[in-house]
């Protein structure tokens, strides 16, 4: 318990203290007054409200999309179900600058849509939309879909001999039973929306910013400090709010359902009318989720075959100091040894949820443990940089600056799988060790470790894959020699010409086939007890 | 004593569930806690292993005191109610986990494992799968795991529980007969009292974290110890009476009882046999409501006039029809004054 609190202390909280503190502090007094000037700010209102709203619309575009196939992958068996569930969940660990890039070449300048129809989305708010609802519709998939599959279709059976009809049956029994998982994807998604800056970045051009995009403007740009300090407590306080909702939710839907093995509850889709849903949920997920990245794979190619993946490996001496394919050694480097970090602070802190004796200090600690998911990574990334300049903590010129910002983000993730897992361990499988004359360590290395192995493995995973594709902090913190792939990719696109184009849609592709490889693995390992995600 | 429980108690938040319980279990005696559930009887159990610590009280192994003494360290084997088998290790691993824990060598470990599955019947089945067994497979390996390291005091939760009827039958006169060879001295819980009286040489019966009544199974079932233990033990007709010289005035009438039974304002037991039917003029007048078919016997619910119904035990041949009207008397030696 002590090292994750101390960990999240020193590389979240004080990082994030000292640069709100920097922003807002002259001489030595708090200019709290900043708030209200910032606030007043046209052009702030105006982000505040587009943040808002792209965020809500998001939400309900993904739930709308999303909730058939939910239903689908939860009570339909149909062949290529693994392969289809698999497929759903991989642009939920591709890094955001890949699904930026990839809507790019779908729907921007000189893409596909533009070719063949003259139609650019690129310039509007939909693009944005469709890049969010890519990225969750395996967040209501997963965590609807989880669930419903594993409610007891006898409840529904049971409302129906009493006299309710198919429809009554589902909105009194099911319904109910699924709003608090509905509620909580939604926010989830609402969370990851409202905080989107990769996809922004790329996709929203000069017109549309969001609070996190503001806050790199007003950084990195504009040095505006205060500004960005203003902006930095108010996303604080609006993922705070949310994100205790999301806490609630997730209690309530732990609460009091009678769940059954998912794996009896799904059958063959039945009559013209589920062929045809399920038929639509296929298509859906094609154009939708397949589409963009067939898209991303062909422009890598561009006209010359594997040109652009050769010009990689050459040193230009002009975007970079090095060649660009060196940055997928960097970002497996930084990836592992945030993979590393994550794992030990998630997988104690989730130990230490667990404990039977656990108080309400320590179950706050667990929605604590979800604010790095919310707060501004650009943030996170400057703090680091000012922050941690100091004796004893001088880590500017170290490479693990990079994983340890990475690692933040990676850490809710771990928690988040580990919990259910490690609290589905019998305690009195524990206890029968206990008799036979195993130690408590003794203990927990017998029993519980063998069973939360896979856990751990999904848990590191999925820390792998978000460490691989953080942007909005290793932006700021990566060294110039040493960029990830994703500051590659930001970096090219962010220059004109065909060949940076080109060489970012094959990093691109590179960083996606990494995600997507190390995602179907995991999936192999996956039972349905582990996690949310 | 190899073990003696002085004033335990435990409470979850402000209620009692061992409540002052003083307990002792002499080497080699098998002893069974009996009571309903939430009587208090596991705790029981978990508080003697160590994973239950009390809030008063003592419990001493061999005359030593076990407060501050881990579970680990208490030498104390307890078979746990849906047997707990480590789901991840095979048959073997899971009945050597206790000799490994206790640092045996491999060869030792081995022989052991042969011995003991041989010992509870599942000879070679080391290499076998946890979840491939079969219900009465699992009691046996857990059984064998607790076994294992030798523990000086065996502890079995509901050790039958989940079985089916005949192997539960079964398996009680095997497990009798194996703790007498092997000379375990075991302290064991149950709410079935057929299990109980077929396993113990004594049996404690609990209510609400006290205990009841102690003594053997014979003591128990002939003299209940008040009418919460014999209304436990399936007894029914249990009523107050003010017992005199040789009789007692009960709403059934007057009803004979043994010589030498207490006086006063007692509480009567009738066992079912002590009901005997007679014809109608000559005894309590009574409709037969209920028969239940038992096999050897039937039981029969008789409603007298203005009285609390019996149940009795007739033969076949003799047992009345439901709306029958038969005459009822009472057998002594199948009464019992209480407390």
């Amino acid at each position: 318990m002590a090292v994750p609190v101390a960990f999240f202390a020193v590389f979240f909280a004080y990082p994030v203290t000292a640069i709100v503190a920097r922003g807002l502090k002259t001489d030595g007094t708090w200019q709290l007054g900043r708030i209200g000037d910032v606030l007043a700010q046209s052009d702030v209102r105006q982000v505040l409200w587009f943040t808002t709203w792209q965020a809500l619309v998001s939400t309900a575009l993904t739930l709308l999309i999303a909730l058939p196939g939910a239903y689908v992958f939860a009570r339909f068996d149909f062949a290529g179900k693994q392969v289809l569930r698999a497929v759903v969940t991989v642009p939920f660990v591709l890094p955001t600058v890949v699904v930026g890039t990839a809507f790019m070449a779908l729907v921007g300048r000189g893409g596909l849509l533009d070719e063949l129809w003259g139609v650019r989305l690129d310039t509007t708010v939909w693009a944005i939309l469709l890049a969010h609802v890519f990225f969750n519709y395996a967040v209501v998939v997963r965590t609807v879909g989880g669930l419903w599959a594993q409610l007891d279709p006898r409840q529904e059976e049971a409302a129906r001999m009493l006299g309710a009809s198919r429809f009554a049956a589902w909105r009194t029994v099911t319904l109910p039973a699924l709003a608090p998982a509905v509620a909580a994807a939604a926010l989830m998604v609402f969370l990851f929306t409202f905080t989107s800056f990769g996809v922004v970045q790329i996709l929203g051009g000069p017109t549309f910013s969001t609070l996190e995009v503001e806050i790199y403007r007003q950084t990195s740009e504009i040095f505006d400090l205060s500004t960005a300090a203003v902006l930095t407590m108010i996303q604080f306080v609006a993922v705070g709010s949310v994100l205790a909702l999301h806490a609630w939710t997730v209690r309530r839907r732990e609460t009091a359902l009678r769940l059954v093995d998912a794996s009896v509850t799904a059958r063959r889709p039945r009559g013209a009318g589920q062929w045809a849903l399920l038929g639509a949920v296929v298509a859906t997920v094609a154009v939708l989720l397949l589409l963009p990245l067939a898209v991303l794979v062909e422009r890598s190619f561009g006209a010359g075959g594997l040109g652009y993946y050769r010009t990689l490996t050459e040193d230009d001496g002009g975007v970079f100091l090095v060649a660009p394919i060196e940055a997928v050694g960097n970002s497996l480097q930084y990836a592992l040894a945030a993979t590393a970090i994550a794992v030990l602070i998630g997988g104690l802190a989730a130990v230490a949820l667990t404990r039977r004796d656990a108080g309400r200090l320590v179950r706050g600690f667990d929605a604590l443990l979800m604010l790095p998911l919310g707060v501004s990574a650009v943030t996170v990334g400057f703090g680091f940089l000012i922050a941690l300049d100091e004796p004893p903590l001088d880590l500017r010129a170290s490479w693990i600056l990079v994983p340890l910002a990475q690692a933040l983000v990676g850490v809710p993730f771990v928690v988040r799988t580990m919990l259910p897992v490690l609290r589905a361990v019998d305690v009195r499988l524990r206890e029968a060790a206990a008799v036979l004359g195993a130690s408590p360590w003794r203990a927990w290395r017998e029993v519980d470790l063998p069973m939360v192995r896979r856990a751990l493995l999904i848990a590191g995973g999925f820390a792998f894959a978000v460490s691989l594709g953080e942007f909005g902090a290793t932006v700021f913190i990566a060294r110039p020699e040493n960029p990830t792939l994703p500051v590659a990719v930001a970096r090219l696109l962010g220059r004109p010409g065909d060949l940076n184009y080109g060489q970012a849609m094959a990093l691109s592709t590179i960083l996606m086939i990494v995600c997507a490889v190390a995602l179907l693995v995991l999936e192999r390992l996956r039972t349905d007890r582990t996690g949310e995600f | 004593m190899l073990l003696s429980l002085r004033a335990a108690t435990v409470r979850f938040g402000g209620r009692a569930v061992l409540d002052a319980v003083d307990l002792d279990v002499a080497e080699q005696e098998i002893v069974c806690v009996l009571g309903p559930s939430g009587s208090g009887k596991s705790t029981l159990l978990r508080a003697v292993a160590g994973l239950q610590p009390l809030d008063a009280g003592r419990v001493l192994l061999d005359g030593h005191d076990q407060s501050g003494v881990p579970a680990h360290r208490r030498g104390v084997g307890l078979m746990f109610q849906d047997h707990q088998l480590f789901p991840q290790r095979d048959v073997g691993g899971n009945v050597a986990f206790g000799l490994r824990m206790h640092g045996a060598s491999r060869v030792r470990q081995a022989e052991r494992v042969g011995e003991l599955l041989d010992l509870v019947g599942l000879p070679g089945a080391s290499g076998r799968a946890v979840a491939a067994l079969s219900g009465g497979e699992q009691q046996r390996v857990a059984l064998a795991r607790a076994l294992a390291p030798r523990p000086r005091l065996l502890m079995l939760d509901e050790p039958l529980g989940q079985l089916d009827r005949s192997l539960r039958e079964r398996l009680v006169v095997e497990l009798r007969e194996l703790f007498g060879r092997l000379g375990t001295t075991v302290l064991a819980v149950t709410h079935d009292q057929g299990e109980a009286f077929a396993l113990a040489d004594r049996v404690v019966v609990m209510r609400d974290g006290r205990i009841a009544q102690s003594g053997t199974p014979l003591e128990v079932w002939q003299r209940p110890a008040d009418a919460f233990v014999a209304r436990f033990l399936g007894f029914e007709n249990v009523v107050e009476a003010a017992v005199g010289d040789g009789a007692a005035v009960t709403p059934w009438g007057k009803v004979p009882v043994p010589d030498g039974a207490p006086q006063g304002t007692r509480t009567l037991l009738v066992r079912p046999a002590g009901v005997r039917l007679v014809p109608v003029e000559e005894g309590l007048r009574c409709t037969a409501v209920a028969r239940t078919f038992r096999g050897t016997h039937v039981t029969v619910h008789l409603q007298p006039e203005d009285a609390p119904r019996l149940e009795a035990a007739c033969a076949l041949r003799a047992a009345p029809e439901v709306g029958d009207e038969v005459g009822v008397e009472f057998d002594e030696a199948e009464i019992a004054v209480l407390g």
